[in-house]
């Protein structure tokens, strides 16, 4: 039911304000409100009048906080009284490059303190760039006896003694998701630490830790564990290991393998065959590290129904990836490593025309330059062949504007479009020119984009074309662009769904960020590092605009005026306490 | 290198001079650097060695790009090592006065007239014939490489069996040296 059409019946014209309150009794709109799920739509319903703001907030049962300082866990406690699941996330996302400093905050021991005081009964915790430590994970295990799922997402400052604790005390466990994380691994013991008698897994994923695992006590977790739909091992399982656990266990639905290259004997091979073969539910498929093409054909009876193949680990040559992509007809989301080429991606294009989302990262994005990788080429293939491709990531060492004209026409539906060409500033290899028409290409055909990341070459023009058509844009990146403030000023007068700009080394200093004065209370975050801002230009911003957080990271050595790195987001909690002595709030 | 003693200055060595100039690496400071400055500090920083010590102009890497996770590096390593050691044998070739290295696998050359005019392709040079009394004579480019004991050899001197198995990376030296190198 559309909250629209709720609010047509309240707002019938013969209706006063004591017929409207009683026609609709709290209890039945807080049924109703309960069905809603997503957070934007609650928001939309808590602003249309108090009786609603009240019916929401009782019926709200998980909360998203998309930046963990925008709000305090007080205040959130006292909104919604009901909570069972929480998603946070804590770290600007340049954390992920080294370009956020240690220490930087998004603790979430101190949310975890008041939850145990008012969400007894939590069930849910999802968490993403936020630093965690082993106390508080002990603390979590201990303090919410309905505990149930677990998600860590490039968090870091936990080692696997947490994740032990939580093993050893969360009796209704459900979901163990530990991705990408910068975790200290002090061994596998810790899986050994879910009890014999404990039956409730569904997600278990521990691909991230390097460490070998007691293996027959996952086999026993496995085995009892009847529900479990996801699988992901880490490098440490052999496929001799994954066969046995993949019999015991056919219903998985997701299953990230272990290490997919030790020598198998025939009949090895033969029984891994069987073993994935009957795994009828299986939809999506990961790990596969080192994976020797001479083992893939083991995968092709699960090939047919899979639709998410995560082959980012397995650097594959182009023959053995169209190999292996002839039998997943019904694949929607591929990642892939740039050792397949532009042949492989040919072979995407052939195979692949339920495609709806491509990433592909380079195998060597530090090291000199080398022959290999994909190009505009392969791109192109991939366009012409799947056009209901609407999410890419590419990393690339050469690109044309004529490409990416091309692969729009192809695809027109793009929602994301990340395109990496990974030497700065570099311009379209052909005609020399800068890139700001491939991008002008983009936003003005795919009106549906709702995040981008530019790179290459690229003038003022791009920014303009941004500004001007990318209206349903809600992320932004850029790098190494732009000529001038006017850039960043057409990004902040035009894109009206702005939420998220990150922005680092471009020529865009106190005029671009003041241009935005007005937008950064309706945006999640702005970003700007090695640009041309300075301190006195900070000042002005977070004087003007009290509500916002306005934070400056310095670097040592650099100009006492310069703002080297500058975070800034609303944010109704007032400046943070917990910043490192490198962190200055203004 | 400000902070370094130039302990290297006094080190006694058999390579030549520099040529294991580490990798710098660099932030660039805000404000003060656009890409421009970057591309030619890198080729400022050749000139000014030339005089000095002769190695391969250093490569500048930028913190933080391209933005591919740490993890997601840490997870290939193992196979990038694999890969070398197994289905190519992937060497640096380094040119001088040019701005960055390039990779060549050797098993792909069966003898050394191949290995030379896949180079003289790569990099748009001519690097002429070989003889065993005059080296590289006749042009202005000497192909070198470092064998297994760190010393800097002519290409061709040995069989090429014994070279791909002794070579680890590949310097086209240029200009007056290069060619003092085939007079010896």
């Amino acid at each position: 039911m559309e909250p629209s059409e709720l609010k047509r019946s309240k707002d019938s014209p013969n209706s006063d304000e004591s017929t409207r309150r009683s026609s609709f009794p709290d209890e039945v709109l807080e049924r109703v409100l309960s069905l809603l799920k997503s957070h934007r739509d609650r928001s939309s319903v808590s602003l249309v009048c108090k009786d609603w703001y009240n019916a929401e907030r009782w019926s709200r049962t998980h909360v998203f906080i998309g930046n963990c300082y925008s709000v305090s866990p007080e205040i959130v406690a006292r909104r919604f009284p009901k909570i069972r699941s929480v998603t946070l996330k804590g770290k600007p996302r340049f954390s992920d490059f080294n370009l956020v400093p240690e220490n930087w905050g998004a603790d979430i021991h101190a949310w975890l303190v008041v939850f145990a005081a008012k969400y007894p009964f939590l069930e849910e915790l999802r968490l993403k760039r936020m630093a965690i430590s082993d106390e508080s994970l002990e603390f979590l295990a201990v303090s919410f006896p309905n505990f149930k799922a677990l998600s860590l997402l490039s968090c870091d400052g936990f080692s696997t003694n947490g994740l032990a604790a939580i093993a050893t005390h969360c009796k209704n466990l459900t979901e163990l998701d530990i991705q990408e994380n910068g975790i200290d691994d002090k061994g596998g013991s810790w899986l050994s630490c879910f009890p014999e008698s404990f039956t409730s897994l569904e997600v278990l994923n521990f691909a991230n830790l390097s460490s070998d695992i007691n293996f027959d006590a996952l086999e026993r977790l496995v085995g009892r564990c009847k529900s479990m739909r996801v699988l992901k091992l880490n490098r440490s399982v052999s496929l001799e290991q994954l066969q046995r656990l993949l019999v015991n266990a056919p219903q998985l639905a997701e299953l990230g393998t272990g290490s997919f290259s030790e020598e198998l004997t025939f009949r090895q091979y033969v029984e891994l065959e069987s073993a994935l073969s009957n795994c009828q539910n299986m939809h999506t498929l990961y790990g596969l590290w080192d994976a020797k093409g001479i083992y893939l054909p083991a995968l092709y009876p699960v090939c047919t129904h899979l639709t998410f193949l995560n082959l980012s680990y397995a650097a594959l040559r182009s023959d053995e990836l169209a190999k292996l992509l002839a039998h997943c007809p019904r694949l929607k989301r591929l990642w892939v490593l740039d050792t397949v080429e532009d042949k492989g991606l040919e072979a995407v294009g052939l195979n692949c025309p339920l495609l709806e989302e491509l990433r592909v990262f380079p195998a060597d994005p530090f090291d000199e330059e080398i022959i290999h990788g994909v190009t505009e080429a392969g791109f192109v293939a991939v366009s012409f062949g799947c056009p209901r491709l609407h999410y890419v990531l590419y990393f690339c060492r050469q690109m044309t504007n004529a490409a990416v004209a091309t692969i729009v026409q192809n695809c027109p539906d793009f929602t994301h479009f990340r395109l990496c060409i990974m030497n700065p500033g570099q311009p379209d290899y052909i005609t020399n020119e800068p890139m700001d028409e491939a991008f002008g290409a983009v936003v003005k055909t795919c009106t549906k984009l709702q995040r981008l990341s530019v790179s290459g070459r690229l003038t003022d023009l791009t920014f303009e074309y941004i500004g001007r058509y990318a209206k349903n844009l809600e992320t932004l990146s850029v790098a190494f662009a732009g000529s001038s403030d006017w850039g960043m000023q057409c990004v902040m007068g035009g894109c009206s769904k702005l939420r998220k700009l990150e922005i680092r080394d471009c020529p865009f200093g106190n005029a671009a960020l003041l241009s935005g004065l007005e937008k950064y209370e309706s945006m999640r975050s702005l970003w700007m590092s090695a640009c041309n801002v300075t301190m006195n230009g900070c000042r002005l911003l977070a004087r003007e605009m009290p509500r916002l957080n306005v934070e400056v990271m310095k670097e040592d050595g650099s100009d006492d005026s310069q703002a080297d790195k500058v975070y800034v987001y609303r944010s109704i909690a007032g400046p943070r306490r917990d910043a490192p002595p490198s962190v200055l709030t203004l | 290198m400000e902070n370094d003693l130039n302990l290297k200055a006094t080190e006694l060595r058999l390579g030549l001079p520099g040529s294991d100039e580490p990798e710098r690496q660099m932030t660039p400071r805000p404000n003060k650097r656009t890409l421009s400055d970057i591309v030619s500090e890198g080729s400022r920083s050749t000139t000014e060695e030339d005089h000095q010590d002769t190695a391969p102009p250093a490569k500048v890497q930028i913190v933080g790009w391209p933005p591919v996770r740490s993890y997601r590096k840490n997870c290939l390593q193992g196979k990038k090592d694999d890969v070398e050691g197994g289905t190519g044998m992937y060497v640096k070739v380094s040119v001088d006065g040019a701005p960055y290295l390039r990779k060549i696998d050797l098993k792909v050359y069966r003898s050394y007239p191949q290995l030379l005019l896949a180079l003289e392709n790569m990099f748009k040079l001519t690097i002429g014939a070989y003889s065993e009394r005059e080296g590289y004579n006749g042009s202005n480019y000497a192909p070198t490489y470092e064998d297994r004991d760190g010393d800097w050899m002519l290409v061709g001197d040995v069989p090429w069996e014994m070279f791909i198995s002794s070579c680890k990376r590949l310097r086209i030296m240029k200009g007056s040296e290069a060619r003092g190198l085939g007079c010896v």
